[in-house]
C-alpha cells in the first residue's frame, strides 16, 4: 500500500436488507450481497475508472465513497482518515443529472457553495468562472428544464467544481447522453481533469469509455461486486493523439476489457432474469395467498 | 440607392408597426375566444324570458338583475354581506393553512407517519364539509366560530393531503444531491424539500380556496343573518328574484377572481416551471 494513496479502500462488504415495499412483503428474507471484498488504492490526481455490468454495485460503492451509506465491514479511507459522512471534500456527478429545477444554471453552480458558506459576491463570481470553464456562458439564467442533457450535465459537473472538492466522483455522468454530445463532453472531461488536478473516480458500464478516459480501468465482477482486475491504460496526454479509438493499442486493450467483463455482463444478465422470474412468482404466490386468506 | 440609408430606418419601423398590430390582433382574437361563449350566454340569458319562453318571475332578463345588483351596491347591502363573507372565508382559509402546511411538511418527511395516515386523511376529505355541518352548529352554534370552523374544515384536508404527497414525492436523487454537498436537515428542508414540494402544495391551496367559498355560502343559507349565501336565501323567501340571481352572479365572479389570485401567486412562486402555454 503506497502511502501516497488519496483513497484507500480496504475490504469493503456491502449487503443490503429485506426490502421494504408492498409486494416483496414475503420475499426470501436473505440479504442481496452487493459488494464483496472490495480493495481499491487510488492515488492523488488519478482518473480512474471502473467499469462493471449493471446491477453489480457500481453505484453502491459510489454512495459509500461519497458517504452516503456506510460499508456492512472494511474501512474507506480519504487521505488516511476514514469517511465518516458526506462532505465537500467529494463531488458527485449522477446520470441523471440532479439539478434542483427551480434554481437557475447559475443558481444551481451556486448551491454547494453556499453550503460552503461562501459569500453572495464571491459565490456568483465563483460560479460565472466554473460556468465558463464547462463552456456554457451566457447560458446562466436558464433553468434547467431550458437546456439539453449535455448542457444539463456541464452544469452538474460545474457545480461539482465549483466547491473545489478533492474527489470528484461520477457515476455515469454520460450514459443517458446522445454518441456525440458523449464524445464531446468525455473529451471536455479530460480537459477539465488536466486543468484542475482532480482526483476522478468514474463509473461507467461502456468499455472504449473506461479505455479513453482512464489511466488505469478497474472490472468489476456481476454482483456480488468484486474488483476481478485492474488494469493501466498507458497513454499519455490522450487529448494531443487525433483519433485515438483506432490506435491499435486502444483497441487491445478495449478487446482484453471485454474478454474479462463479457461473463460477467452474461451472469448479470442471467441474475436480472431470475430476480424478474422470482418476483413474478412472488407476485402470483401472494395474490393466491390473499385469495386464501380473504 | 442613395436612400437606402433613409429608407432602411423606416423598413424596421414599419415591421415593428406591423409586429405590435399583430400583437394587438392576436390578444383580441384571445379576448374575443375566451368572452364569446360568457357573452352568447348573457345575451341568451337577456333575450329568452322576453320571448316568454321561460316564466319571467322566476327567471328575470340579464339586465334586471344587474339593475338589482346595482340597487344592492348602492343601498350598501352587498357590501355588508361580501365582507361578511369574506371575512369568515379568508380566516377559515388562512387557518387552515397555517395548521396543514407545517403538519403536512411534517407528516410527508416522516414517512411511517405518512403511510399510517393518509387513508384516514382520505376519508376526512371525502366527508363532505356539509354533511357535517349540523355537527358543528351542535357544538359551535350558529354565530361566526361555525361558519369559519366549517370553511377550514373543507379547506384542510386538500391542504394537508397536497402538503404530504408534495413531500413524499419529491425526487429523491435531489435529496441524495443535496445531501452529499453536506446539508443538514434543516436547510435540506428549507432548500430541497419545500422548494420542490412548493408546485403540488399549490394543487392544495387553490382547492382549498375554490372549497372555502364554496361551503360557506351554503353554510351561510342554512344558518346566518348575514353574508352572501344568506343574502341569496332571504332574497329567494322574499320573492326578490332579481336580487337572487344578483347574489348569484357576486359569488360566480368572487369564485373567479379568487381562482385567479391564487393562480397569479403560483405563477409567481413557481414561475421555474414550464410555462402552461406554450
Ligand atoms: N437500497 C437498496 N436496497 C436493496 N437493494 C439494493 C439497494 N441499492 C442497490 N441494491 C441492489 O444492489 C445491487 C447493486 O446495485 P447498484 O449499485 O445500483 O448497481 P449498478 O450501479 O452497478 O448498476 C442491485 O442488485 C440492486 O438491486
Ligand atoms: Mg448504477
Amino acid at each position: 500500500m503506497t502511502t501516497e494513496s488519496k483513497i484507500s479502500i480496504r475490504h469493503v462488504h456491502k449487503a443490503f436488507g429485506i426490502q421494504r415495499g408492498s409486494k416483496q412483503l414475503k420475499a426470501e428474507n436473505q440479504p442481496v450481497y452487493a459488494l464483496q471484498d472490495i480493495n481499491l488504492e487510488v492515488r492523488q490526481g488519478e482518473f480512474m475508472v471502473i467499469v462493471g455490468p449493471s446491477g453489480c454495485g457500481k453505484s453502491t460503492l459510489l454512495d459509500l465513497l461519497a458517504g452516503l451509506t456506510k460499508p456492512g465491514s472494511g474501512q474507506i479511507l480519504l487521505d488516511g482518515k476514514a469517511i465518516s459522512g458526506p462532505n465537500l471534500d467529494r463531488g458527485i456527478v449522477f446520470q441523471q443529472y440532479a439539478l434542483f429545477p427551480w434554481k437557475t444554471a447559475i443558481a444551481n453552480v451556486e448551491f454547494g457553495l453556499e453550503a460552503k458558506g461562501v459569500g453572495r459576491k464571491e459565490r456568483r463570481e465563483t460560479a460565472q468562472r466554473f460556468i465558463d470553464l464547462v463552456g456554457l456562458g451566457g447560458f446562466e439564467h436558464r433553468y434547467p428544464h431550458e437546456l439539453s442533457g449535455g448542457m444539463k450535465q456541464r452544469i452538474a459537473i460545474a457545480r461539482s467544481l465549483a466547491y473545489d472538492p478533492e474527489v470528484l466522483l461520477m457515476d455515469e455522468p454520460f450514459a443517458a447522453l446522445d454518441a456525440q454530445t458523449r464524445e464531446t463532453l468525455q473529451s471536455e472531461l479530460l480537459r477539465i481533469w488536466e486543468a484542475t488536478g482532480k482526483t476522478i473516480i468514474f463509473i461507467t458500464h461502456g468499455i472504449e469509455e473506461a479505455v479513453y478516459l482512464g489511466q488505469r480501468v478497474a472490472i468489476m465482477t456481476s454482483r456480488p461486486g468484486r474488483i476481478k482486475r485492474v488494469i493501466d491504460i498507458p497513454f499519455e496526454s490522450r487529448r494531443s493523439e487525433e483519433d485515438l479509438r483506432s490506435n491499435p493499442d486502444f483497441v487491445k486493450l478495449r478487446h482484453e476489457i471485454w474478454e474479462l467483463l463479457k461473463d460477467e455482463v452474461s451472469r448479470a444478465q442471467e441474475q436480472e432474469k431470475s430476480k424478474t422470474l422470482d418476483a413474478y412468482a412472488e407476485g402470483r404466490s401472494s395474490a393466491k395467498g390473499g385469495v386464501r386468506h380473504g | 440607392m442613395a436612400e437606402g440609408n433613409v429608407a432602411k430606418p423606416l423598413i424596421l419601423q414599419g415591421r415593428n408597426a406591423g409586429g405590435a398590430l399583430e400583437r394587438v390582433t392576436a390578444k383580441a382574437r384571445r379576448a374575443f375566444r375566451n368572452s364569446v361563449a360568457i357573452l352568447l350566454f348573457l345575451t341568451a340569458w337577456e333575450i329568452v324570458p322576453r320571448t316568454g319562453i321561460v316564466n319571467v318571475t322566476f327567471f328575470p332578463p340579464f339586465s334586471e338583475v344587474v339593475n338589482a345588483w346595482w340597487g344592492l351596491l348602492r343601498a350598501g347591502d352587498l357590501q355588508d354581506h361580501l365582507a361578511a363573507s369574506l371575512t369568515r372565508s379568508i380566516s377559515g382559509f388562512l387557518l387552515a393553512n397555517l395548521i396543514a402546511i407545517p403538519l403536512g411538511l411534517a407528516i410527508g418527511w416522516w414517512k411511517t407517519a405518512a403511510d399510517y395516515l393518509n387513508p384516514f386523511l382520505e376519508l376526512m376529505r371525502n366527508t363532505a364539509a356539509l354533511a357535517i355541518l349540523p355537527v358543528f352548529i351542535l357544538l359551535l352554534g350558529l354565530g361566526e366560530t361555525s361558519k369559519i370552523a366549517i370553511v377550514l374544515y373543507a379547506s384542510l384536508f386538500p391542504l394537508l393531503l397536497n402538503t404530504i404527497s408534495g413531500v413524499k414525492n419529491v425526487d429523491p436523487l435531489l435529496v441524495k444531491s443535496a445531501r452529499s454537498m453536506g446539508l443538514s436537515s434543516v436547510s435540506l428542508f428549507r432548500k430541497v424539500i419545500v422548494p420542490a414540494a412548493l408546485p403540488t402544495m399549490f394543487v392544495g391551496i387553490r382547492q382549498a380556496g375554490a372549497s372555502s367559498i364554496l361551503v360557506l355560502v351554503a353554510a351561510e343559507m342554512v344558518g346566518a343573518t348575514s353574508g352572501l349565501g344568506y343574502l341569496i336565501q332571504y332574497a329567494q323567501f322574499s320573492f326578490l328574484i332579481p336580487q337572487m340571481y344578483a347574489g348569484i352572479i357576486t359569488i360566480s365572479v368572487l369564485g373567479i377572481i379568487v381562482n385567479y389570485l391564487l393562480l397569479a401567486l403560483e405563477r409567481r412562486l413557481t414561475d421555474w416551471k414550464q410555462t402552461y402555454g406554450e
